[in-house]
């Protein structure tokens, strides 16, 4: 089985979690920026992190055989701070045009405060400017519901944004709804505890149908799983869903929406995915 | 085209054979996780908004559409953003004695 994971943040993870990862089958990685677990102290800090994303992560993959891309962004956990946001945002065109950056993200809000609603707009505004992707991190636990509408609110106002290509991470059944209903992509992170199982997401596919939904691991440096994606697989297979409908969701959703870049190498025909860079 | 919800091709049964274990494990880590909270300090449950809601969210297993109506119970409702950040993360359910406005 072949798979994608659109969201994996694997500058916190080892080199031995790439080797699981092209073990079970993953072809490519998009790694979002996020917040690194303390909060950064200037503008050159998160652009070495930048560097970092672009240049030596995807060496690493390669290493393995995986593809690696990203999305650049001031994260939504430090997007209250104005003045770091603004720098940040400052610098990220320069870096837009390398080969394996598909697009903004993660952007989105964290406790949902003016700041960051601020902060947020900004990056829409400068994802629109540059025609770039968009992947948006919702808000965690009790602050997801709200956190999700009122991104939708904000993206509702840009009459030149195209919701298919948007994607809204982080969904679970209380949001799955209004993101497909408003025409955005939804993503299902899956967590040991703090989003959505292996189980649930699949019962999301059951219920809602696999249009315009992707499942990814978001492992990071907190408690998660590098290989949830198989796992989701395995859990498909327990219920006995066919392979047809398990490689929708793992492999050809993704690359219909990460597609959207050309930069995107990786292609449904393919046997082998295209080397990149 | 438009692909269909599917429910898997398991008969009821074979739903409860394959997954009852491994949730009467969870039933029971929560019904220890409740005896612990007591054992150690019986107040704590009543004092503690998380714990109001959850006690709210336990009783929802008894009727339908068991998950929305939890995660309702848990989200926050209001629709205001805040005017200044609180803390730096979410802490798993929403102190509904704190605000009054929501979205209808």
């Amino acid at each position: 089985m072949k798979y994608i994971d659109h969201h994996a943040h694997m500058v916190s993870r080892t080199t031995d979690d790439y080797q699981q990862l092209a073990l079970t089958g993953c072809v490519a990685v998009t790694e979002p920026a996020f917040w690194a677990g303390w909060d950064r102290s200037c503008g050159d800090s998160v652009e070495d992190y930048f560097r970092q994303l672009t240049e030596f992560e995807p060496k690493r993959a390669a290493m393995f055989g995986v593809q690696h891309y990203t999305w650049l962004a001031m994260n939504p956990k430090e997007s209250d701070d104005r003045a770091l946001s603004k720098d940040v945002l400052k610098r990220i065109p320069n870096f837009l045009g390398r080969p394996t950056v598909l697009g903004i993200g993660e952007i989105g809000m964290n406790r949902i405060t003016r700041n960051e609603i601020a902060t947020f707009t900004e990056q829409v505004e400068l994802a629109l400017e540059h025609d770039q992707l968009i992947l948006i991190h919702t808000p965690h636990l009790e602050d997801k519901l709200k956190g999700t509408r009122i991104s939708i609110d904000v993206l509702a106002r840009y009459r030149n944004l195209k919701p298919e290509r948007v994607m809204i991470d982080h969904a679970e059944e209380h949001t799955i709804e209004m993101i497909r209903d408003h025409g955005f992509w939804a993503g299902l992170t899956l967590y040991p505890q703090t989003k959505i199982s292996p189980q649930r997401a699949a019962d999301v596919i059951e219920k809602y149908g696999p249009d315009r939904i992707c499942v990814a691991g978001a492992c990071d440096w907190g408690p998660s799983d590098p290989i949830a994606v198989p796992r989701f697989a395995l859990e498909m297979r327990r219920r006995r869903h066919g392979e047809p409908l398990i490689e929708r969701v793992v492999f050809e959703n993704p690359v219909r929406f990460l597609s959207q870049s050309p930069k995107f190498k990786v292609t449904l025909s393919a046997a082998e995915p295209a080397r990149i860079g | 085209m438009k692909a269909k919800p599917q429910n898997p091709p398991l008969t009821g049964a074979e739903v409860v054979d394959e997954y009852f274990v491994e949730n009467r494990t969870r039933l029971l880590e929560i019904a220890a996780f409740l005896d612990r909270v007591d054992r150690i300090d019986a107040s704590a449950g009543a004092r503690d908004f998380r714990m109001q809601v959850f006690a709210e969210a336990i009783a929802a297993l008894a009727g339908s559409d068991r998950l929305l109506r939890i995660q309702a119970l848990l989200s926050d409702p209001t629709v205001e953003p805040l005017d200044r950040l609180d803390r730096k993360s979410a802490i798993g359910a929403f102190d509904r004695g704190s605000h009054a406005e929501t979205r209808p």
